[in-house]
């Protein structure tokens, strides 16, 4: 019998798993797994803000700039 | 002791499907529960995602779980990250189903239930998730690049340019008939058009709220449009009640047809932001909610079928398309099935995206089965309707007429007993004024979906809402996809253009802008306003248009399969991507042929021409047409889509002649000649 606290953990991981699926499904990755890797791999750049994440995402997805973004069907 | 316990379940499971099968299959004169149908179609993926897909993946592919993956060698945090694979898998789901799986299976239904079914059972397990899952796999093992680099990278410069001119084709096809369903669902509805008019200005301030208001957060946007939208589909009720309100929504084909034109340009010229990325949200999440609400829905109501398993017109004398059983069948039903258009997921955000070689398997090949269950929902949905109403719904107005007597007359001399009345009191109970001649398949789902769900939440009284949620939810998604696709259709003209003019490849500027967006939506518009105007539905000439492009497409991402197999020198196992290959081509191009050659003036485009240009040349008008011009305008039209249809005959036969050629020299090669990117093992992270 799991205790109270495992099933919290399991329900919090749960939950971060469907909110993460559900934004990607509309092409947001995860901004922290983002920061993390700017911070770990290039100590020297700053991350951008949650928000221009947001933005630069946004524009990938739709392929501003020029790369098509192929969906549908 | 060993064997049986790993393989005694899976043996139990084999002989579920295969009883629930026998059940469905020669079951005859009386209804067949739909759960028979899901037991069946499960127990098929289930053996198939376990023996056949392990089978690919262990001789073939031999997946490698310390083999890096491109999120992992290229990792930036952005385009490139390892990522869960339950997480991946929804992401990749989201992409690859659409309107397709929803919409082809629906038309299918016209020859009964049975041979859709087996087509997409048959058609997933051995074509549809192959190509899926080797795409994936080929682009996984290249750094993620997509189907255009890869058909130039393994067979040559040429066969790429020939497969990227297919695809732009077939997004042309594919947006022109995607909004001629929306056409034919919203034509003469005030209800149907007042609430998909109303997701603009909604999606318009979701995008202001989620640019300035509070960046980045989706759930709380969504929610926010998610309940504007049941408010705008309560207040449809009352504009289509109120005599005043209701002639401002109401409009004909024609004139919806000129508005989703001019909708697509302004749209795919606005920042994404304002008015796609919102309306993006909104048609995911309405997408994945609904396709759950009506698997739910089914498991509960658990409904018999209707529909006969087969019908008399297998002969081809069907109303809502005409073609015989081969090749017509195999290019009606495509998504859901084997769909050409996936092999651009898969080769797209995807590859970039999997922390873990062997999860390959799970997402590709299990992301299609997921799509295929879907398939298999709409043919459920599309048969538990009365079959008078389906053939009410679906055939064009030469056959039924528009009043309730003509349509009873004509749907009961087919076969399907059906009363003027039942026909008024349907188009009553879903809140219309009219049911007859709504081809396209949305509007026979929406009837379905509503006479499941209904039946689960709300009963009769509810009905009429929940077809107009459905329609809007079709709607939302293809409007989405018309704008998104625009705007992909006009980079790639973009660069087609720069070749010649390099100015006109900067895509910030608003000039070249402008001129490539209005090119691209007039070339779907085209065949758009063809399609509405067109006599026998639209549906009849497009839709095996569209069909027969997808499966081109998936003709060509196969053969780039067997390639690679080929230069791996693993070539005893090339018949897992040859025979679906040769089955594909074997369709499309029986199909493409007959489209043009074909001496029936139903099914050939140039017999159809040739009649109405000698008519013409007598002076004299054939009905549909009205006048002269009219009828220049059908032959005209029917000589575009022979045009067109050829093309994509070439196309196949072009790229199938490059594959072989660089499959015997792999073949005569003494050693691997893929190109596959590094080999070394995972990295050690960082830390």
């Amino acid at each position: 019998m799991a205790s109270a606290e495992t099933l919290r953990e399991r329900w919090k991981t749960l939950a971060r798993c469907v909110c993460d699926g559900a934004r990607l499904m509309v092409g947001q990755g995860n901004y922290d797994a983002y920061a993390d890797h700017i911070r770990r791999t290039h100590p020297d750049r700053e991350p951008m803000t949650p928000t221009e994440f947001f933005r630069e995402r946004q524009n990938a997805r739709f392929g501003v700039g020029g790369r098509g973004g192929f969906r549908c069907c | 002791m060993t064997a049986i316990s790993r393989h005694g379940p899976w043996a139990l499971v084999g002989a579920l499907g295969a009883a629930a099968l026998a059940v469905v299959a020669t079951n005859r004169g009386e209804s067949v529960n739909a759960l028979w149908i899901v037991v069946a179609a499960v127990s098929v993926y289930l053996i198939a995602y376990r023996y056949y897909s392990l089978y690919i993946a262990g001789r073939v592919m031999k997946l490698d779980p310390d083999r890096a993956t491109p999120a992992q060698r290229h990792n930036d945090g952005l385009d490139y990250v390892p990522t869960d694979k339950y997480v991946l898998f929804g992401h990749h789901f989201a992409a690859i189903a659409g309107a397709g799986p929803l919409v082809g299976p629906v038309l299918a239904a016209q020859m009964g239930y049975l041979p859709g079914l087996l087509w997409i059972l048959a058609g997933v397990v051995l074509a549809g998730a192959v190509q899926d899952f080797m795409v994936l796999f080929v682009s996984m093992r290249r750094d993620g690049r997509s189907l255009g680099e890869l058909i130039r990278a393994e067979l040559g410069t040429i066969p790429g340019v020939i497969a990227l001119f297919g695809a732009f084709l077939i997004m042309v096809i594919i947006l022109a008939v995607l909004s001629l369903i929306v056409v034919k669902a919203l034509a003469e509805s005030p209800w149907g058009t007042f609430t998909v008019m109303a997701t603009i200005p909604i999606a318009l301030l979701m995008g202001v709220y989620s640019r300035w208001i509070r960046p980045g957060k989706i759930g709380e946007v969504s929610i926010l449009g998610f309940v504007l939208l049941m408010l705008a589909i309560i207040l449809g009720q009352n504009v289509a009640e109120n005599p005043t309100l209701a002639a401002m929504f109401t409009f004909t084909g024609t004139q919806l047809c000129w508005m989703l034109i001019g909708y697509g340009f302004v749209a795919s010229i606005l920042p994404v932001w304002l008015l796609l990325a919102p309306r993006d949200y909104l048609s995911t999440f309405l997408k994945i909610g609904t396709i759950v609400g009506l698997a739910l829905g089914i498991l509960v109501l658990a409904p018999h079928l209707q529909m006969p398993a087969v019908t008399k017109f297998v002969d081809g004398t069907g109303p809502v398309w005409s073609g015989s059983l081969f090749p017509f069948l195999f290019i009606t039903i495509a998504c859901g099935a084997v769909s050409g258009f996936h092999s651009l997921i898969s080769s797209g955000t995807t590859p970039k995206l999997i922390d873990n070689e062997v999860n390959a398997r799970f997402i590709g090949y299990g992301g299609m089965l997921m799509e295929s269950f879907v398939a298999v929902m709409a043919l459920v949905a599309a048969s538990v309707i009365d079959p008078g109403v389906y053939f009410t719904m679906n055939s064009p107005a030469a056959v039924v007429g528009t009043t309730p007597e003509s349509a009873a007359a004509a749907v009961t001399a087919m076969g399907f007993a059906i009363t003027p009345d039942t026909i008024a009191q349907t188009a009553a109970d879903v809140g219309e004024h009219s049911i007859i001649s709504r081809a396209g398949g949305a509007p026979t789902l929406a009837v379905g979906m509503a006479h499941i769900i209904s039946n689960v939440i709300g009963g009769k009284t509810m009905m009429a809402f929940w077809y107009h949620f459905a329609i809007l939810f079709e709607a939302l998604f293809i409007l989405t996809a018309v704008d998104a696709g625009t705007r992909a259709g006009r980079f790639m003209l973009q660069d087609l253009i720069g070749v010649a003019v390099p100015a006109f490849k900067d895509t910030a500027s608003w000039g070249p802008s402008i001129i490539a967006t209005g090119i691209c939506v007039a070339a779907w518009g085209f065949f758009l306003y063809q399609g509405v105007t067109d006599p026998l539905g639209g549906v009849n000439t497009l839709w095996p248009l569209f069909g027969i492009s997808n499966q081109m497409l998936a003709a060509i991402a196969l053969t780039l399969c067997t390639v690679v197999i080929f230069k791996m020198k693993r070539e005893r196992y090339a018949w897992i991507t040859v025979v679906p290959t040769v089955w594909l081509i074997a369709c499309t191009m029986t199909a493409g042929l007959l489209k043009v050659f074909s001496a029936d003036p139903r099914v050939g485009f140039l017999a159809h021409a040739d009649r109405y240009a000698a008519a013409l040349a007598e002076n004299r008008v054939l009905a549909p047409a009205k006048n002269l011009d009219q009828m220049r305008q059908i032959v005209f039209n029917d000589r575009i889509d022979a045009v067109l249809a050829l093309m994509f005959v070439a196309v196949v036969v072009a790229i199938v002649v490059f594959g072989v050629m660089a499959c015997l020299k792999a073949y005569r090669a003494d050693r691997w000649t893929a190109l596959e990117a590094d080999a070394r093992a995972v990295p050690v992270p960082a830390e």
